[in-house]
């Protein structure tokens, strides 16, 4: 008796496989991916009358063809690691369909358990199947369940410890396919038995069924015995001329419909029906959800309602984690001394690190509403109805949710975009989609766009968002049929698809499925987006300034300070000793209590005798008044000591530039402004586009560097419209171009990464070129034609 | 009368049975692996809002298929008797 057992958990898509999983390994579950490929592999264990039960969960599938990533995976798993046996996960109200998959796990040979699901759904329906005369008829155990309220998984469990230890082996159940294809399988099975070269994981009957049916993957490895191959092929083409001939059909077709003709027999003795409501509740669910006309205005209504839900509820939780890395980082500063390392922890890595976390509340609440659409089954109902549109496009009705996830509706992310993508089965349309989500304009464009459209197109706001947003989906679904038609040409898959009965989501379900993406999301900013927000801090800050220009400025701070010193109107103000810097530290305490309106630390400021000036400065500075009126001798030393702030800030601010201009995205941007030049792009614009790389909100906080206008945050953008405005570089037209530039340029890197997992390295990188070239292409389009018409310079 | 004619003719809820498929390859597989094989009654019961894809009743569950997929898959059904000549 093996102590630990190894089953593997599987069944056709819809037919509750992940509801059995979740029930019987609750939260102990391991996530990673079968070797070499993007699918998925879920595991987890369970202990049961004192036995470890590994379960393994298999890709779900409706067969085992070599047609699919999907299940070549699955049964690649079954012969080379011999699991001691599989369940499969049958849906009782769709019985025929369902059996298909398990007769073929019979074909194969290996020990297998039906778990007959959702009896209930089938009752409900009328449809009663009889478990213990489906057992009989199929000479496999049966166990009847309901996996959502968690009937039926002891007897499970009970039944998978019993048939284990009974250690039944690997016995290929014999179907008849009709007498040509029997004789055919007869004959090749006796020659792969005589042969010493072909490998025992595979039975020689299935093998040869296989071989009947043209399977690619086991023709394949006839070749490891040349002359018997040769054998076993001439033999398959003389049975599929046979077929071809006398029945108009292949073998493979053949096959098919004789596995369907024994389940028949078998489902006409077990099913019991009473009289077939024609209508059922998802029938009627469908009737409007799908209706011609009201099915994509409802459709249109769900995306906006779900684009609301997202950003109105993630709106407090993200506030909340801005606030909390504000803190961070001022807590940082506080105990970090001055210098490269401070700069480096606070500006490289919480900035960077944290500006990927705070998009966390908004992407979970996005997968949570995409988790609904998929477990109530309305998801299939959009490809089905935006398939039509898609195709033309070269891509595949369920691309429409990668596109929606990555901002389709404006505001969105790439990244849970990338991972939705995964719903397509052909990896064409799969890639062609990754390479396109990244037009979508996702959360972090936002905020660029607010600011140039504030500065360029005021009064407009609607109309360009609207805009923008028609444009993405232009660029998107034209790029598609692009590629489709020139590096991933090739055939569309067929749309084959099932429709799956409307289900009430369980809560259970949605908070896994949030939660698996949610985490991947996280993890990343952990590693990835770590590196290379120090990265691109190193940068943005060296080699630094020459020491040259550090002591000019520092040489300019110091005659502010001297002329301050020497102002009559403030002399008798400053302090003795520490000077001017207590003076302005008291100012910061003092803006900050009155900001707060923190009562008791202002009554407390107020027991210095230099409050009264700092008051009255405060005063001058921000208009606010905090009570007391200035008299107007304080008046003007208030006034000499605003001035010495402004002089100071604007020094800074001029530092900033300088030190920004001289580092070596500086001076990468000057250059590239050899190709920028007619975009109408100079060196500031183009290191802002390279910090949009890190994540594209960063592309506010580097103009307004560039512009020397200090640190400025992304909500903050107010000052850098107005300074755009002014500046005699830009006008309406290079606006335009840089929006549209921003839309399609190089992914940030985090989508980066997640095409690259979702593809390969390669896909990652000509996603990048493609994009550049998409960007580069149009934006020089948009420029030069808007200047032959004189636009935006008038 | 019964007559056989493709999928793609059929009219929306208009039932019938399988007589034949004729597709071949990765989508002969999947037409069939999804049940639609012969003698199987069918029902359509409807089409997406641009005509395409088609929605159609199989066993007990609903299958999506587009209608250069439909093309391939014959089905018997009733049709009126054409009046007698008289």
């Amino acid at each position: 008796m093996k102590r630990k057992l190894t089953i593997a958990l599987s069944g056709n898509p819809n037919a509750g496989k992940t509801t059995v999983f979740n029930a019987i390994t609750g939260s102990r579950q391991h996530i990673a991916n079968y070797p070499g490929v993007t699918v998925e592999k879920k595991f987890g264990t369970v202990r049961h009358r004192g036995r470890e039960i590994e379960v393994v969960d298999l890709p779900g599938t409706y067969s085992l063809t070599a047609y699919s990533l999907e299940e070549i995976v699955a049964r690649e798993f079954l012969v080379n690691e011999k699991p001691d046996l599989v369940v499969d996960i049958v849906d009782a109200s769709n019985l025929d369909r369902n059996l298909y998959l398990a007769v073929q796990f019979m074909e194969l040979g290996i020990p297998l358990i039906i778990a007959l699901n959702m009896v209930d759904v089938a009752e409900s329906r009328g449809i009663r199947v009889d478990a213990a005369e489906l057992e009989r008829l199929l000479g496999v155990p049966v166990v009847p369940m309901v996996a959502r309220s968690k009937q039926g998984i002891e007897a499970l469990l009970d039944k998978i410890l019993e048939t284990a230890d009974n250690n039944p082996g690997w016995r290929p159940a014999v179907l008849s396919y009709g007498m040509d294809i029997d004789q055919g399988i007869a004959r090749i099975e006796e020659i792969i038995e005589q042969s010493e070269v072909y490998d025992r994981k595979y039975p020689a009957r299935w093998r040869a069924l296989k071989c009947i049916e043209g399977d690619r993957q086991i023709l394949d490895l006839l070749k490891k015995d040349p002359e018997r191959g040769e054998r076993i092929r001439s033999i398959c083409a003389h049975t599929s001329k046979h077929i071809i001939d006398t029945l108009q059909d292949d073998p493979e077709g053949l096959v098919a419909d004789h596995r369907y003709g024994y389940i028949a027999g078998i489902t006409k003795k077990v099913v019991k029906r009473k009289i077939e409501s024609r209508l059922n509740q998802s029938d009627k669910i469908d009737q409007v959800l799908t209706n011609r006309i009201l099915g994509p205005v409802i459709m249109l209504v769900i995306l906006y309602l779900i684009y609301l839900f997202t950003f109105t509820v993630s709106e407090g939780p993200v506030g909340w984690l801005e606030i909390a890395f504000a803190r961070l980082k001022e807590a940082v500063a506080a105990i970090l001394p001055e210098g490269p390392i401070q700069s480096l922890v606070v500006s490289g890595i919480i900035d960077g690190v944290g500006g990927v976390l705070g998009f966390v509340p908004l992407i979970m609440f996005m997968f949570f509403a995409i988790a609904i659409m998929e477990d109530s089954g309305y998801m299939a109902r959009v490809a089905y109805m935006l398939d039509r549109i898609l195709r033309w496009f070269g891509l595949h009705g369920n691309s429409v949710i990668a596109l929606i996830v990555s901002g389709g509706i404006s505001g969105g992310c790439a990244v849970p975009g990338c991972m939705a993508t995964r719903t397509l089965r052909n990896p064409k349309e799969r890639i062609a989609t990754l390479l396109v989500v990244p037009f979508m304009n996702c959360g972090a464009k936002l905020p660029v766009y607010a600011v140039l459209i504030a500065a360029f197109f005021s009064g407009d706001k609607p109309r360009m968002m609207f805009l923008l947003t028609l444009l993405s989906w232009g660029f998107a679904l034209f790029a598609a049929k692009a590629i489709r038609s020139t590096v991933l040409r090739g055939p569309k898959t067929p749309f084959v698809m099932e429709l799956p009965p409307y289900r009430m989501p369980t809560l259970r379900g949605l908070v896994i499925h949030t939660w698996e993406r949610t985490w991947q999301y996280i993890k990343k900013a952990g590693t990835v987006i770590l590196g290379i927000s120090i990265l691109l801090w190193a940068m943005m800050s060296y080699p630094g300034l020459s020491e040259e220009k550090a002591r000019q400025f520092q040489e300019s701070r110091n005659a502010a300070m001297q002329d301050l010193l020497e102002n009559p109107h403030i002399k008798g103000w400053i302090p003795e000793g520490e000077g001017i810097m207590e003076l302005s530290g008291l100012y910061e305490s003092f803006s900050r209590a009155a900001k707060e309106k923190d009562q008791r630390a202002l009554a407390r400021l107020r027991r210095s005798p230099l409050t009264a000036l700092v008051e009255a400065a405060y005063f001058l500075e921000t208009g606010h008044s905090t009570g007391r009126v200035p008299d107007p001798d304080l008046l003007r030393a208030a006034g000499s000591l605003v001035r010495f702030r402004e002089e100071m800030r604007r020094l800074d601010a001029l530092e900033q530039q300088a030190a920004l201009q001289g580092s070596i995205a500086g001076r990468i941007g000057r250059k590239m402004e050899a190709v920028t030049g007619i975009l109408g792009f100079d060196y500031r614009i183009n290191v802002a586009l390279i910090g949009g790389f890190a994540a594209k909100e960063v592309v506010i906080s580097t103009l307004g560097t560039a512009y020397s206008l200090g640190e400025i945050g992304a909500a903050e953008g107010g000052s850098l419209s107005k300074r755009l405005r002014e500046d005699p570089e830009w006008n309406p037209l290079v606006a335009f171009t840089f929006l549209v530039f921003i839309m399609l340029y190089v992914p940030c890197f985090v989508t980066v990464v997640s095409i690259r997992k979702e593809s390969s390295w390669r896909w990652a990188c000509f996603s990048i070129a493609f994009n550049l070239v998409a960007a580069y292409t149009v934006a020089l389009l948009v420029y030069q034609v808007g200047r032959l018409l004189s636009l935006g310079t008038g | 009368m019964k007559k056989i004619i493709k999928m793609r003719e059929m009219a929306d809820n208009q039932e019938g049975i399988i007589a034949g498929v004729s597709a071949r390859g990765e989508m002969g597989r999947r037409i069939r692996e999804m049940g639609l094989v012969p003698h199987t009654p069918i029902q359509i019961r409807g089409r997406a809002p641009l005509k395409d894809p088609v929605a159609v009743r199989v066993r007990d569950f609903i299958l999506t298929l587009r209608n250069n997929e439909a093309d391939h898959i014959q089905v018997e059904v009733e049709v009126p008797d054409p009046p007698a000549r008289g």
